[in-house]
This record gives structure tokens, C-alpha cells and sequence, in this order.
């Protein structure tokens, strides 16, 4: 039997029944001896109870999605199998609570009472570790595997360590065993072939935070929303000490005020938030872009409009984080696709606030912002970070006199002005000129300029018919891509993690395209209407379930897009 | 409009009450900076928006830093301000419709946290630049523009609003008293916390209310304003809301908390427990 290069395994149960923690460590202990692992969780808006579930997936190559169909489904009640048995894959396996419903004995399954099992051991908490010992014995793993991870988890310089190893050594014992009486096989997982340099497993929101706190950060308040808190918890623990300050707001309305205000005397400042939050932002960001201070906010999108959907994804935010406020702005957007680019995106943002002096966003998602990811240890000593340009002349300095960006006066040094709300003059008093209204409003859109070293992907170039994705459908949209090119579909490939203003190199190839095809999870198909606005035959390829994309889906309707498109260019 | 600023157009109505409380804000800074040698540039006046919001860009003399930003949104600006740079002197300058009406909200978390800031508030009970519509100060059954049948709603009491809310300063004031204005804003700047002055402005337009302040012996009229009594204990939060209550227009300190920590004390506090790591020690937090 050929080994797999792959494991997908779904946790599925109640909120506080421990499905994230298994299924994080599961991608913990894989990652350990040299796998790579993603995981994908999706829960209800409240603390305790609801369906949950995590899924992980285990690989010998790089993981780019959170997998379509499932080798292992480990169900702790019938509502879980319920709702997910038919995601089980031809050849798959279930694992169940026998303690809580029954299995007839002739589906692939594997029942055993999870609590019962575990708290043989005299552990009250081991009931994950029989789980995890029965699916490491499913896809023929040494018992070191786990066994090597338990013993690094709990040791932790206490006295009662030993104990607690003890007795999830045996939970993982009383799993494998019970793994052993069953007659069908998975089929061996491959062995790891280890990364080359170091490792960090992490989050996307934690991924933003040390972006945040490598490019500088030294200004952050937000409100709590869901997905974006964990920056917030993070910036609260971490960015402390002098010249420093994290702080929770009594509103998003407040936070961005604040961060602008922290701007304006000289701090690096961020805000993270979601959807609502954003709205509630829409007249701060639009001061930032007028006044001209440096501010980057951080936008995990959830699924919307409204309160929407708080715990699923989306990428429904483009269009308002494109213009988020009244009147005439276009505010800078990086969008990153996978967990390693929400560190170097947000590092990205901060260098662009201070280079162009405004409000930068970061457009996150709740299925990177959520997901546990392994990535190339960022180099954090190696990182460009940029600082705006400050004045440090005379008094009497005109801000706004140039036609482009200038250098900025900071409270408590020279060149006292007023950064000004209201259209101004060019010590930023306020005026109703319209020559003036001219300057300033071209003076403000030419800083765009600046940002347009944005880089971008390329594969078969060449080719009639490309797919560009964007954000978090970046990952089931590359293995779409890479499976149709094996199938020998001719397909370009593009992608940027820089939305607005887009690599200036990058449209003029996308202009030339027979049809540009966008994977986006919204109804309006809101990134090809961008583009067809800048002159590329761009479409979209939407979804709107609060899911992220199947690869299966995707191959199918990008066939469907490129047969279409094949027809219409013989007619023509 | 001036040598300085010539593209700028706006003014004040004659005889607004700003010009008196741009009068004593002019002198409080300068002399702050005197007493404490201090650059004007060390200053930073926060506006809001209305008639009020344009003193920043009516200061005459050695100019402070301004921001003149959007509606009700003073207080989390100057929380930005404050907390980015506490060694910047923080002056917030908003109406009644501002600061009260469409900048509530921002009240009560300011006076929690005792932003040590500085408030002057212009209230002359009318949104003076859209042309007379009611306020939060307005009294009930006034015809304004907006309410044409009387308003509808009860006016609130600033003085007794913000003592309930925490701020840990409150006095009051009238714009023709420049002297003893200049005097509540230096000791505003000067405490430690969240200190508003409220002033009573009048819009000699909509609302001229000088003479009902002021009193007239002649045709009888009864000054609103009046002194606060010397018996008065400004560190008494009971008797200062007591006093807030008396119908009028008091004139000096209301409250002074003189045990007031301001949330930048608090902080250099928590900062000595906690354990600082760099980004490099963080990132390695995450190694597999």
C-alpha cells in the first residue's frame, strides 16, 4: 500500500469539549518531528457548548488549505457524525464516543468510550490523549511521536509532572490498544521530511502581532471583537514599557480617534478590529487620510453585513476598506493570504503609514486570523523597518505647502500646525479656497505613488486565461491551480498580498489577460469589479457560506470559467 | 483671517463669549510655559467642532500644536495625544453640542481613567454655526430652529453631570471673566486628572444670554452668574454636587479630588511588574 503524503482529521463536538485542544495538538505534535500542519476551527458566538469543530491537517509538503475531504472524522456525539460524516473521504475512518451514541458495526468505524477510557487513568483530563493515541496508531506512527510530545507539554518544573505524563502515556496506550482490535487499515503516513531552518507554529492574529511589534509598534488600542481580540490580548501583554502603551477602548469609534491621536505626537499606532468595528472606524479613517497622519488598521473580516456572522469567514470587506469614508480617499489595503504573510504584511503596513503619512489597512480573515499554521521562523533582526520623515527645522514650517509628501512637525519640537479635519491651508487652517481644495485633495492621492512597490507572484505568464485570488482563498486556490496544471489546463497564476494601490507591473500583465478569474468568498464578487474598473476581463468566482473554498470546488468552476472563455475566443 | 493664516475666513460673531475664553486660554498657556519653561510647542490644543472648535486656529501669539479633528470626538484624540506623549500639556477646547450631545459617550470612560488633560468647555446652549438648532443645554420648551413647537427635552446639568461621571476638576465659569478664567484653566492644567472649565459663552446670534449672566439692576433682572461661596469645601464631592445643583451660573472650582492619581501614574505602576521581552524573545515563544 503506497504511504500517504497527507492526514486530515476533523474534531467535531461540543464547545468545552476539548475538540480545539486535540486537534492543536495533534498539529503540535506532528509539527515537533518535522510534519507540516494547519489547522481550520469554526465555532458559535458563545463561551461554552454549540457545535465546534478543528480540523488538522498533517503533510510531508508545505500545507496551502485546510483540506476537502477527511481521512479521520473523530465525532463525540451524534449531532457531530451527523453534520460531518458525509465530509469523510472514500477509504476514511470514524472515530467516536461510544458513551454518548452507537456505530453499526459495518461502516469504518471505531467506537470507545473517550471519558471513560481516560479517566481510567486516574486523569480527569485524558480523554483527548486516548483519541490522539488511536488516530497515531491509524496512520502507523511510532509511539514516540505522541509519546516524546506528552512528556513536552507537562513538563513544567512542577511537582505533580510526572503524574500527569504517567497517566496521559497510558490514556495514549489505552487508544492504541484499542486502535489495534480493528480490522481495516488507513494507511501509513509517510515519514516528515524535516524543514530546513527553524520553525514557529502560529496564528494568524499572533502572526500580526509580532508583525506589529517587529516593524515597531508602539501605540495600540482596540475594543474586543471577534476574530480580532487575540491582537488585542497580545498587544496588551507584550507592548508595554516606556514610550509604549496598549490599552482597551470603550469603542471603535474611541480606538481610532486614539490611534490617530497617538499618531499625530509621533507613535507607531495600530488598531485591530472586524467588520462592525470597521464601520463604527469609517469617519476616524477618513480624518487619518485628510490630516495626513501615519495609522495602521488591522481588519480580520468575519462574514457580514451587520453583526453577520462573528465566528465564520468572509471576504466581504474589500469595497468598504477600499473607500471606508465619505468624500474622495482611497486608503492603501494589504491583504495576506497565509499566516506567514500576516507578519510580513503588517510589517509591509506600518512601512507604508509612515512612508505616505496616512491610514494603511491590513484586510485579514477570520480563517487565517484563527488558523495555527507552520512557518519559516520570520526574520525578525532582518526586518526593513521604514520611520516617517520628521521636521526638524525652524517654526514657521508650512506642513501642507508641498505638492507631496513632506516632512512632519511632532508635538514638543518645531513647526507647530494644525492637522486639520476640515480641508486646510498650508499651515492646516481651515479654508473653502477651491484652488486650495485642488492642491490638497491631488497632494493627498499623489502620496499613493509612493506605495507602489508592491511585489507579486507569477507562473505561466503567458498564458490566455490567468487566476489571481486574493487573501485566505490564496491557499485552496494555489492547489486548484497547481492540480489543473498537472491535468494540463493552460492557467496563469497570479497573486499580490497589495490590493491598493496594486503593483503598477502586475495590472499591465493582468490588462493583457483573455480573462483574469477570481476566487473571493463574497456575493458581489467585490475584487474583479476593482479590477474591471482598472481595465482587465476580470470575473469572479464567488462563495458565500461562511466556509473557505473546496479545492474540489474550485477546479471544477475554474473549468468551467476557462471553457467558457475558450468558446468565446473562437467566436470572436 | 490674518498675516498668518490668509486663505482662513471664519469669525466669530461680535461679542461672542470665545473671544474672552480665547483671551484667558492665551494667557494660561503662555504663563504655563513661563512657569514651567516649556516651549509652546510643548502645548497641544485639541478642537472640536462648531464655533468653539475654531479657537485653534484663532490663538494669536507663539503658536501650540493643534488638532482640529472630527465632531464629539475631542476626548479620544487627546487620549492619543496624552498617552502617546504624557510629557505634552493636553488642552481639549468644545461647545456644549460637541462635548455633550454627539461626544457624550467619551465623558465618563475620560473621567475613569483621569486623563490628565485639561477641558474648556464653551456652552452657550445653541449649535451656533448650523444656525440655532437646540442643544443638550437647551431648556426645555425653547424654540429653536430644529424645535419650532418649544424643545422637547430637559437640558442637562454639565456641572452635576460630570462630577457623577468621576472628573476629578470641575469648575465653571462665564467668558467675560477673563481674569478669573485665566486662573480655573491654569489650575485645570495644573491638576493632576481629568479637569473640565465650563464656561458659559454666549452666542450673541441665537442665544445671547450676557444679560441674563451678567444681571441688569435696571430692568430687574437677577445675575444667574454668582460667586462660589468661600465656605465652599472643593474637596467635598456631596456638597460640590449640592452646589451643582443650585440653579445659576457658579463662578470658580466646584471639585478639586486632592487625592487624584491620573491614569498615567497608574501606569508607571503596573509598568515596573511587568516583564518586557523584545520581538526576536517573542517570535521564539512560538518555536515548534
Amino acid at each position: 500500500m503506497e504511504k500517504k503524503q497527507n492526514f486530515i482529521v476533523r474534531f467535531a463536538g461540543e464547545g468545552g469539549q476539548g475538540v480545539v485542544t486535540a486537534a492543536e495538538a495533534l498539529a503540535q505534535a506532528a509539527a515537533q518531528v518535522g510534519y507540516h500542519v494547519m489547522t481550520f476551527s469554526t465555532f458559535p458566538s458563545q463561551i461554552l457548548g454549540g457545535p465546534t469543530w478543528t480540523q488538522t491537517r498533517v503533510s510531508t509538503r508545505p500545507v496551502l488549505s485546510s483540506g476537502d475531504e477527511l481521512d479521520v472524522l473523530v465525532a463525540f456525539n451524534r449531532e457531530a457524525y451527523d453534520a460531518h460524516s458525509p465530509d469523510v473521504g472514500a477509504g476514511g475512518v470514524i472515530i467516536y464516543d461510544s458513551a454518548s451514541f452507537q456505530l453499526d458495526d459495518d461502516s469504518q468505524s471505531l467506537g470507545m468510550p473517550f471519558d471513560e477510557l481516560g479517566r481510567s487513568t486516574g486523569n480527569l483530563r485524558a480523554a483527548n490523549m486516548v483519541v490522539l493515541g488511536a488516530l497515531a496508531k491509524l496512520i502507523d506512527w511510532p509511539g514516540s511521536y505522541m509519546d516524546d510530545f506528552v512528556t513536552d507539554r507537562f513538563t513544567r518544573g512542577r511537582a505533580e509532572d510526572e503524574e500527569i505524563i504517567k497517566s496521559n502515556h497510558q490514556a495514549l496506550g489505552l487508544g492504541r490498544d484499542e486502535a489495534v482490535k480493528i480490522t481495516f487499515k488507513l494507511g501509513e503516513l509517510s515519514d516528515p521530511i524535516p524543514c530546513e531552518g527553524e520553525q514557529i507554529l502560529i496564528r494568524g492574529n499572533d502572526a500580526v502581532s509580532m508583525g506589529a511589534l517587529t516593524a515597531g509598534v508602539e501605540f495600540y488600542v482596540g475594543y474586543p471583537i471577534s476574530p480580532a481580540t487575540p491582537i488585542l490580548v497580545s498587544m496588551e501583554r507584550n507592548l508595554v514599557g516606556p514610550g509604549k502603551f496598549a490599552y482597551q477602548a470603550s469603542s471603535e469609534i474611541e480606538s481610532i480617534a486614539a490611534i490617530l491621536g497617538a499618531g499625530f505626537a509621533g507613535k507607531k499606532s495600530m488598531t485591530a478590529t472586524s467588520g462592525p468595528g470597521l464601520s463604527l472606524m469609517s469617519e476616524g479613517i477618513g480624518l487619518g487620510w485628510m490630516a495626513e497622519i501615519p495609522a495602521v488598521i488591522v481588519n480580520v473580516q468575519r462574514g457580514g453585513p451587520a453583526t453577520g456572522l462573528p465566528t465564520k469567514t468572509e471576504q466581504s470587506d474589500l469595497l468598504m476598506a477600499l473607500t471606508p469614508a465619505h468624500g474622495d480617499c482611497r486608503i492603501p489595503i494589504i491583504a495576506p493570504g497565509t499566516v506567514a504573510e500576516c507578519f510580513e504584511g503588517t510589517v509591509k503596513a506600518f512601512n507604508w503609514a509612515e512612508r505616505y503619512q496616512g491610514p494603511v489597512i491590513l484586510l485579514s480573515e477570520m480563517m487565517l486570523a484563527e488558523r495555527a499554521q507552520n512557518i519559516p521562523r520570520p526574520d525578525v533582526e532582518g526586518t526593513v523597518v521604514e520611520n516617517r520623515t520628521v521636521y526638524r527645522g525652524e517654526n514657521g514650517y508650512r506642513r501642507f505647502e508641498a505638492a507631496e509628501v513632506s516632512p512632519m512637525p511632532i508635538p514638543g519640537g518645531p513647526g507647530a500646525y494644525v492637522a486639520n479635519a476640515s480641508e486646510h491651508d498650508s499651515i492646516g487652517d481651515t479654508t473653502h479656497l477651491p484652488q486650495r481644495h485642488i492642491l490638497m485633495t491631488e497632494r493627498r492621492f499623489s502620496k499613493l505613488k509612493l506605495l507602489e512597490d508592491g511585489t507579486y507572484e507569477s507562473d505561466n505568464a503567458d498564458q490566455r486565461v490567468a487566476i489571481m485570488p486574493w487573501g485566505g482563498s490564496k491557499g485552496p486556490a494555489r492547489e486548484a491551480y497547481d492540480q489543473l496544471v498537472d491535468e494540463g489546463e493552460k492557467l496563469a497564476w497570479f497573486y499580490t498580498i497589495f490590493l491598493h494601490p496594486l503593483p503598477p507591473a502586475l495590472l499591465e500583465e493582468l490588462r493583457s489577460k483573455d480573462l483574469v478569474i477570481v476566487p473571493e468568498l463574497n456575493f458581489q464578487g467585490q475584487f474583479s469589479s476593482i479590477l474591471r474598473m482598472d481595465g482587465v476581463k476580470a470575473e469572479s468566482i464567488t462563495q458565500y457560506t461562511g466556509l473557505p473554498f473546496k479545492v474540489s470546488d474550485l477546479m471544477k468552476r475554474v473549468r468551467e470559467h476557462i471553457s467558457v472563455a475558450a468558446k468565446e475566443s473562437v467566436t470572436a | 483671517m490674518s498675516k498668518r493664516n490668509p486663505e482662513y475666513d471664519f469669525e466669530w460673531c461680535p461679542g461672542c463669549g470665545d473671544f474672552g475664553v480665547r483671551r484667558a486660554l492665551e494667557n494660561a498657556v503662555q504663563a504655563r510655559m513661563i512657569e514651567a519653561e516649556l516651549p509652546m510647542e510643548n502645548n497641544v490644543v485639541v478642537a472640536g467642532i462648531g464655533c468653539s472648535g475654531n479657537m485653534v486656529h484663532l490663538l494669536e501669539g507663539p503658536q501650540p500644536f493643534g488638532f482640529h479633528g472630527v465632531h464629539g470626538r475631542t476626548l479620544p484624540i487627546a487620549l492619543g495625544v496624552k498617552m502617546a506623549r504624557p510629557e505634552l500639556n493636553v488642552i481639549v477646547v468644545a461647545g456644549d453640542g460637541d462635548f455633550l450631545s454627539i461626544g457624550g459617550e467619551h465623558i465618563g470612560p475620560a473621567a475613569q481613567r483621569n486623563l490628565d488633560i485639561c477641558v474648556v468647555i464653551m456652552d452657550n446652549a445653541v449649535y451656533g454655526l448650523t444656525k440655532g438648532q437646540s442643544s443638550p443645554t437647551t431648556e426645555l420648551g425653547v424654540v429653536t430652529s430644529s424645535t419650532p413647537f418649544g424643545k422637547m427635552e430637559g437640558k442637562v446639568n454639565p456641572l452635576e453631570l460630570y462630577l457623577t461621571l468621576g472628573a476629578s476638576f470641575v469648575a465653571s465659569s462665564y467668558s467675560s471673566k477673563v481674569k478669573d478664567l485665566t486662573v480655573l484653566i491654569k489650575q485645570g492644567m495644573n491638576h493632576s486628572g481629568f479637569a473640565i472649565v465650563h464656561v458659559q459663552s454666549p452666542c450673541t446670534t441665537y442665544n445671547d444670554t450676557h444679560e441674563a449672566i451678567r444681571g441688569n439692576p435696571k430692568k430687574q433682572i437677577t445675575p444667574l452668574a454668582y460667586d462660589v461661596p468661600e465656605a465652599h469645601d472643593t474637596s467635598d464631592l456631596s456638597a460640590a454636587k449640592e452646589l451643582a445643583r443650585i440653579p445659576g451660573v457658579p463662578l470658580g472650582v466646584i471639585y478639586q479630588d486632592p487625592e487624584s492619581v491620573s491614569i498615567n501614574q497608574r501606569i508607571a505602576e503596573l509598568e515596573a511588574r511587568a516583564e518586557v521581552k523584545s520581538p526576536a524573545e517573542l517570535v521564539d515563544t512560538y518555536k515548534i
